[in-house]
């Protein structure tokens, strides 16, 4: 930070600003913040931004409403006019389409997301929570360098693994049914689950935990009766970033469930639709909104240990 | 095997799923169950029984097929025969790959810089204003939904219909660039710019992550520091340049290394917007497409050693400017 730079020196501003009290009051607090606001650049650009980034979503949202012949005919833009004058047409026949038509028939891919998903959040994480509760509170030989052996692991691009793993699968036996993604969506999160769980659990103070070996417990108690109830927001936190991930996924998905419809989830279908169907923007666009729904309900609903999980460093690499 | 692996019906696959869950619960619990005794079990069993299922994961989906791939990586399309560095040198000459490397090197420069860039504008201007978490919410949403999702999201923005009479653009650039006069644009087939217009999905994206963290960064400048600068007369941009900006340095760093480590592995965007036609492959994508389309197992693991050779140095920074800003905050 040595670097700083210097800010410039100004000539006559101590007449401008008046002397702040020594103590921040919160009608002085209300009173920068309504200046800040009050700065018709800030407010101008943030407008502009937030309607920028709105636009394409609401755009794709209202088209998946309209009727076929209208979403071929015209832009989505001219339903506002539609509204006024009564002409604007609005179903939701495309979403039936999308998810019982036979062509696409996204409702059991729907099925699949939800299959792959769930194993895929609790099983690591209940593997990364005892491994980090080691790595935190049982000394043992090699600890560290152990650990961060498992920190390191993080620089490896899933990309790496794939092939090796799919011979493994096909070998094992396993090759084209869940199993396969539940295994490797559980792997690769295991790192950065690792990692973080035990910057978590270090935070604990061990003077709980030397009570609670005092009283005779042994580690595996430690662990249900003293870590897991304070660790309930970390888990939060870690597990809305996998079911993300594991949700919106389609490398993993389309390499190793081989894009069959008893296993592929919607991600994999949808970006298969948008090849091969690439106008067909009824389907399309009811599509996008159907894989998009789960994540979007969980993020609206659990925004706070999401940014949480996010400043704890929860970002796959 | 079929209640194992079945995978025909509705309520095979929950049922499936069900039997995994507990499966697992049920050997985890047999697990510490055993090493559950204070004095008679030894420590190194214990030890083993929590750090033990993870690290035979990792050996077996991280570090195995990690060594076997760089292996793989000097052997030729069908892992037979060793051809030492060809597979690297076609990937560093051959016209297709350079094309290839090229829009890699455009996606990783101007990715983490637009996003990072855009990021804390929309940080400085929201912060402290009455709708900053609504504003900051309808910047974030991207973050939620998936690169498949974003590019339909986008493709339809982007979306061409031939310039006739009688035929309505349905895509929203295009109508706009109609509105102004100017002819629509195939924005998806032409080259090379349409590798910007992809590369705008990922900053649309990314742009929330990078609010939210500098957001928090901003907020952790001492109260002090910022009310000695009012007092040395520094206002708005003045402000910005010289208080907020180097403050901030650390989670600066951490968020454009993070952006750009994404970056190099995407692939989802250009999968779903062109599949990687009309000159707009990426490393990541060309992996998928020599690995399991072309079976080119050789190239396609050379691929992703590059991959993860040009991630090393940007995670390196990342953890030393981590470790740095944990530290200042």
């Amino acid at each position: 930070m040595s670097a700083t730079p210097t800010p410039p020196v100004t000539g006559d501003t101590d007449a401008a600003t008046p002397a702040p009290p020594a103590r921040r009051t919160v009608n002085d607090r209300a009173r920068i913040a309504r200046k800040r606001l009050s700065n018709p650049w800030a407010s101008g650009i943030a407008l502009v931004l937030a309607i920028l980034w709105t636009i394409p979503t609401l755009g794709l949202l209202v088209t998946s409403f309209r009727p076929e012949l209208d979403i071929r005919r015209s832009g989505w833009w001219t339903v506002f006019g539609g509204i006024f004058s009564g002409e604007a047409e609005f179903s939701l026949e495309n979403y039936e389409t999308a998810l019982f038509g036979s062509s696409t028939n996204l409702g059991s891919y729907f099925l699949n997301s939800i299959v792959i998903t769930l194993p895929a959040v609790i099983i690591p994480i209940t593997l990364a929570l005892l491994a980090a509760y080691a790595f935190a509170w049982i000394p043992f030989r090699g600890r560290d360098v152990l650990f961060v052996a498992v920190f390191a692991l993080q620089i490896i691009p899933i990309q790496i693994t794939m092939i090796p793993l799919l011979k493994a699968y096909v070998s094992l036996g396993v090759n084209g049914t869940f199993w396969t993604v539940w295994l490797s969506h559980s792997i690769f999160a295991l790192p950065l689950a690792i990692f973080l769980l035990h910057n978590f659990m270090k935070d604990i103070p061990a003077s709980l935990v030397e009570a609670a070996r005092v009283d005779g417990a042994g580690h595996v108690k430690i662990f249900f009766r003293v870590m897991l109830p304070l660790l309930v927001p970390a888990i939060a936190a870690f597990g809305i970033f996998q079911f993300l991930w594991v949700w919106n996924d389609l490398l993993v998905a389309l390499v190793f469930t081989g894009a069959t419809p008893d296993v592929a989830p919607l991600t994999v279908r949808v970006a298969e639709l948008a090849g091969s169907r690439g106008g067909d923007w009824p389907v399309l666009s009811a599509g996008a909104f159907i894989s998009m729904i789960v994540p979007l309900v969980v993020f609206i609903g659990l925004q706070r240990y999401f940014v949480r999980g996010l400043l704890a460093g929860s970002v796959k690499g | 095997m079929d209640w194992f692996l079945g995978t025909d019906t509705a309520t095979q696959k929950l049922v499936g799923m069900a039997v995994a869950i507990l499966l697992f619960v049920a050997v985890m619990a047999v697990i510490l169950l055993a090493v559950d005794r204070p004095r008679r079990v030894p420590k190194w069993l214990v030890v083993a029984a929590f750090v033990g299922p993870a690290l035979l994961g990792l050996a077996f989906g991280l570090v195995y097929p990690g060594i076997v791939t760089i292996r793989a990586s000097f052997y030729d399309r069908t892992g037979s025969e060793f051809v030492g560095l060809d597979n690297f040198v076609t990937a560093f000459t051959n016209e297709q790959f350079l094309i290839v490397l090229r829009n890699t090197a455009v996606w990783v420069l101007l990715v983490p810089v637009v996003a990072t860039f855009l990021g804390l504008v929309y940080a400085v201007v929201v912060d402290k204003s009455r709708f900053e978490k609504f504003a900051k919410a309808l910047v974030f949403l991207p973050m939620a939904i998936s690169m498949v999702g974003a590019s339909i999201i986008w493709k339809f923005v982007y979306e061409f219909r031939p310039d006739q009479p009688g035929v309505n653009q349905i895509g929203l650039l295009n109508q706009v660039l109609v509105w102004l006069g100017i002819p629509p644009q195939q924005f998806l087939i032409t080259q090379p710019q349409n590798t910007l217009f992809l590369i705008v999905v990922l900053i649309w994206i990314q742009v929330g992550f990078a609010m939210t963290l500098l957001a928090a960064a901003i907020r952790a400048i001492p109260d002090d520091i910022v009310e000695a600068a009012r007092l040395d007369g520094l206002t708005g941009l003045g402000m910005f340049r010289y208080i907020t900006v180097p403050s901030i340095r650390p989670a600066l760093v951490v968020v454009l290394t993070t952006i750009a480590i994404t970056t190099l592995k995407v692939f989802d965007i250009v999968r779903t917007m062109t599949g990687g036609q009309f000159g707009t492959s990426v490393v990541a994508n060309e992996f998928y497409t020599q690995s399991f389309r072309q079976n080119n197992a050789g190239l396609g693991a050379a691929l992703a050693v590059i991959l993860f050779v040009l991630v090393i140095p940007i995670v390196w920074y990342n953890v030393r400017q981590m470790r740095l800003s944990e530290e200042v905050r």
